[in-house]
């Protein structure tokens, strides 16, 4: 049994018995000796081996591990950390109101909250796992054994410790013999003579660990006083920078002024325009255009373009016959969508009457609720567009003296 | 050359459906595999080579360090950037690192949860690049903010101003997910490093040694119940770092994508970003591993047939990368956004032209090299072709950066980016850094994870092997 006597009776010449160590040869005998040594019901023993024996977890009777609760434990307090730091900081202690969005919002804290949930869980995962095996340890009585230094090479051992209720020197290492052992090595525990640390180096760790706290000692005796001085500023440089500022007086020009003011009658590359009927839908006078301007050409083709744009860029609100019930318009009805402006039906009386120049600047522009669509349709086909709606209101207000007389009579 | 290659096996590239590939080479036991990796920090002196190329790189490093220091004097006007490129290299390099960092990730927890066993005799060496990758992509933001005594404004901490960072802005983002990603690489890295200290601590001849090899392991004994808890923790360490790696490169894209600018405002660049991070990590594990191995010996346990896998992952990501840069030019003429096409079509055929056909034969032409396998299994062959992908991930993220940029909305603002030497000097300098520290790690830490490579042995399972082990045991024994 252990011995109890104080540390310095300790006789480095006659060590207590820590236990006895067998080593194998293989995996395959190590896993049935430890059958044997388990089935013989001792409690305080070990394997060791190069790397992680398949089943011999088994073959050792050791329990699943607790741990994976601990770092799902951990795993949702990184979350739970994140989502209320996020909000404690950007909605509570100092509100952040960016383009009137609201103060707290789940979506923007998920990139954050799932990194503090993986770090915790990693960080608890490694450290309680290396916790639960008491590393580190700078000795281990194991240590002094020879062949021991191969149990991270190529050999396999069982250590049973003297510790255990049924050890016997001489029947366990019967025990261990009988299991097909190559050897079997009794080991003295040397733990209350070497197992201390030595004592510079605990006065490096300590001081060390007090040294940690400077720092914040520092920054804490900064964060509670008041100081006079300007703050801290290493390198004052980029405070005078050798440009003139937005608002900032020029006298390089007459007008004193930094900002240049565009030359009159600035135009950008491409974008000179001087047609007011086609690129605005103007006529001479600056009223609407009625009509189409002289570029468009008023012919069977163009009609059908412009009913191939309506139906990829109108009809999804307004619907293919323009009664305003496109997919878009009946989705948000089913949904009694509050802010939901109704998309208008294109055969109210105000605009079958509406000049071609107003309905080309409604594309181009938007109104009410509706984008402008100038930047992703050309002019060409916005007027294509405008020419397939004066259709559609021509289809549905349509009269029997509209139809060709051959086929009048198969009206019914 | 290793003395064992007298093997059966020699090639095992062929696939037969009959049997399985061998995992490693040479008829080996466990005592050979700890031989041949602890051998490696054991060696009394290295080889000129090793010290040719430390010097190369501790020079370069060096460089680094003054450079930076001139930075932090000058201020960040010694760099190109300037208006309307206001985001040039730094923001570059620093993609093109963290990118490289992901193929460690992957192969060491994707491949893990998908137990692809071959995974061992290349992870060890893919994490520690991982690592050095993110050291080197950390320190190009720290040194970017401009006032680089104010680092602390990116951290959620008490401040003067009394004001807290912005939760809303991807930059943020970006902190806590290459920070996590940094911390978590390190750890796992090292996590699996510790049954193999112990390995070279038992082995140490000297005091230095087995004190150093000796704290490093923390006292690791190889015990059963200790194994059992390790390898649950590093099951449950994989499943987090799996999505924890796609997230990372997905939200360095949102630095992008959630700016509203033609050319960086898509939802395709997070999947773009993950695949072709994965894309040139992969490139640059195959293109330091092929000399690593030659130098070392290790032929046998880095086997040709890993390398053949690896220029498979290559070939596939490179695809899935040049389908996301048709899909850009598709998106781009479907939204039927004037700025977006505008955009795109001045990528390929504007100023920066170059750039982008740079980019593309690099990455999506020269892969397709790996269809054939003579080029798959020679190690000099792939190695051209894999540092092709390393040049064009880099001008990957240089066309997105900078061709977005350089076309202002208005004409009168238009530029063209031209780097300055202090660019140039930081981007090569981070190479000195990054292979500092890997021939460090060459030079004194397994570069195989020895007890995950012997554990996937046939011996490990009990099925008997037919080498030297026998008599060897009975040596001891007698």
């Amino acid at each position: 049994m252990a011995d109890h006597r104080p540390v310095d009776s300790v006789d480095p010449n006659n060590l207590p018995e820590y236990g006895l160590l067998a080593q194998y040869e293989d995996v395959t005998s190590l896993k049935q000796a430890c059958e044997q040594v388990r089935d013989a019901g001792y409690s305080k023993w070990d394997a060791h081996s190069p790397f992680p024996v398949h089943g011999i977890d088994a073959a050792i009777g050791i329990r699943p591990t607790r741990l994976p609760l601990l770092i799902f434990g951990a795993g949702a307090t990184g979350t739970t950390v994140a989502v209320l730091m996020q909000w404690w900081m950007n909605a509570f202690d100092y509100p952040f109101l960016i383009s009137g969005k609201p103060l707290w919002s789940l979506p923007a804290n998920i990139p954050v909250a799932f990194e503090l949930t993986v770090l915790f869980a990693a960080l608890t995962g490694i450290f309680a796992t290396l916790g639960r095996n008491l590393l580190p340890r700078h000795h281990h009585p194991l240590f002094n054994n020879e062949r021991f230094a191969r149990a991270t090479d190529d050999k396999f051992f069982i250590a049973i410790e003297a510790k255990d209720g049924r050890y016997d020197a001489t029947r366990t290492r019967e025990l261990l013999e009988s299991t097909g052992a190559v050897a079997v090595d009794s080991v003295p525990d040397d733990s209350k003579i070497n197992a201390s640390l030595p004592k510079p180096l605990v006065y490096f760790i300590v001081a060390s660990f007090l040294a940690g706290f400077v720092p914040l000692g520092i920054a804490a005796r900064a964060w509670f006083t008041k100081s006079a001085e300007p703050r801290i500023h290493l390198n004052p440089n980029m405070d005078f920078q050798q440009k003139f500022k937005t608002q900032s007086p020029n006298p390089l020009f007459a007008d004193g002024r930094s900002m240049r003011p565009d030359i009159d009658g600035t135009v950008a590359e491409g974008w000179l325009r001087q047609d007011d009927a086609y690129y605005r839908g103007l006529d001479a006078d600056a009223n609407w255009l009625v009509g189409f301007p002289q570029q468009v050409e008023v012919s069977q083709g163009t009609m059908a373009r412009g009913q191939e744009r309506f139906d990829i860029y109108c009809s999804p609100c307004h619907g293919t016959a323009g009664y305003g019930d496109g997919p878009v318009a009946r989705r948000a009805a089913e949904l009694k969508q509050a802010k939901w402006v109704t998309p208008s039906s294109l055969h109210q009386d105000y605009l079958r009457t509406q000049p071609e120049g107003k309905l080309f600047n409604t594309i181009s522009h938007g109104i009410r609720n509706m984008p402008g669509y100038g930047h992703a349709i050309p002019e060409s086909d916005r007027w294509a567009i405008v020419m397939y709606i004066r259709a559609l209101q021509r289809s549905q207000l349509a009269t029997t003296s509209d139809v060709p007389d051959s086929e009048r009579a198969k009206l019914r | 050359m290793s003395s064992a290659v007298a093997s059966h096996e020699i090639d095992n590239t062929r696939d037969d459906p009959t049997r399985r590939a061998q995992l490693i080479l040479g008829g080996q036991d466990f005592h050979t595999v700890t031989e041949m990796v602890a051998g490696i920090p054991e060696q009394e002196r290295i080889n000129r080579n090793w010290w040719f190329a430390f010097t190369l790189a501790v020079s370069l490093a060096g460089m680094f360090g003054l450079n930076i220091a001139y930075l932090f004097w000058e201020g960040t006007g010694i760099w190109g950037n300037n208006n309307p490129v206001g985001w040039g290299w730094p923001i570059v390099n620093f993609v093109f690192w963290v990118g490289i960092g992901h193929a460690g990730t992957l192969i060491s927890a994707i491949l893990f949860l998908l137990r692809q066993q071959w995974r061992t005799s290349i992870n060890r060496f893919a994490e520690a690049m991982t690592i050095f990758a993110v050291v080197c992509a950390l320190v190009f933001p720290g040194i970017h903010i401009g006032r680089p005594w104010l680092p602390y404004w990116m951290f959620p901490l008490p401040n003067q101003m009394s004001m807290w960072p912005n939760f809303r802005s991807p930059l943020l983002w970006d902190v806590f997910a290459v920070g996590t990603y940094g911390t978590v690489s390190a750890l796992f890295w090292y996590y699996g490093l510790i049954p193999d200290l112990a390995t070279i601590r038992d082995r140490a001849k000297t005091k230095i040694r087995k004190f150093a090899y000796g704290v490093f392991s923390l006292g690791w004994t190889g015990s059963a119940r200790h194994w059992h808890r390790y390898e649950r923790t590093y099951l449950i360490l994989a499943a987090l770092c799996t999505p924890l790696v796609l997230s990372v490169h997905s939200v360095v894209s949102f630095d992008f994508a959630t700016a509203q600018l033609p050319g960086w405002h898509t939802t395709i660049f997070p999947p773009y970003f993950v695949a072709g991070a994965i894309f040139s990590g992969f490139a640059m594990v195959v293109t330091l591993a092929v000399p690593a191995r030659a130098f070392f010996g290790l032929q046998n346990l880095i086997t040709l047939r890993h390398l053949e896998n690896m220029n498979k992952i290559i070939l596939a990501t490179g695809m899935m990368v040049g389908y996301a840069y048709s899909m850009e030019f598709f998106i781009a003429w479907y939204g039927a956004n004037e700025y977006e096409g505008f955009t795109f079509f001045n990528r390929a055929f504007g100023p920066y032209a170059w750039a982008y056909w740079i980019m593309v034969s690099c990455n999506v032409i020269s892969p397709q090299l790996f269809w054939f396998k003579k080029i798959r299994t020679t190690p000099w062959m792939m190695v051209i072709v894999c540092i092709f992908v390393n040049i064009g991930m880099w001008f990957e993220r240089f066309v997105i950066t900078v061709t977005s940029l350089h076309r202002d909305f208005l004409p009168s603002s238009w530029g063209y980016f031209s780097p300055t030497i202090f660019d140039i000097m930081l981007f090569v300098g981070s190479f000195g850094l990054f292979f500092t520290l890997f021939l460090l790690f060459l030079r004194w830490l397994p570069v195989v994870a020895i007890a995950e490579v012997k554990a996937g042995m046939p011996a490990a399972h009990g099925h008997h092997e037919e080498h030297g082990h026998e008599a060897e045991g009975a040596a001891t024994h007698g």
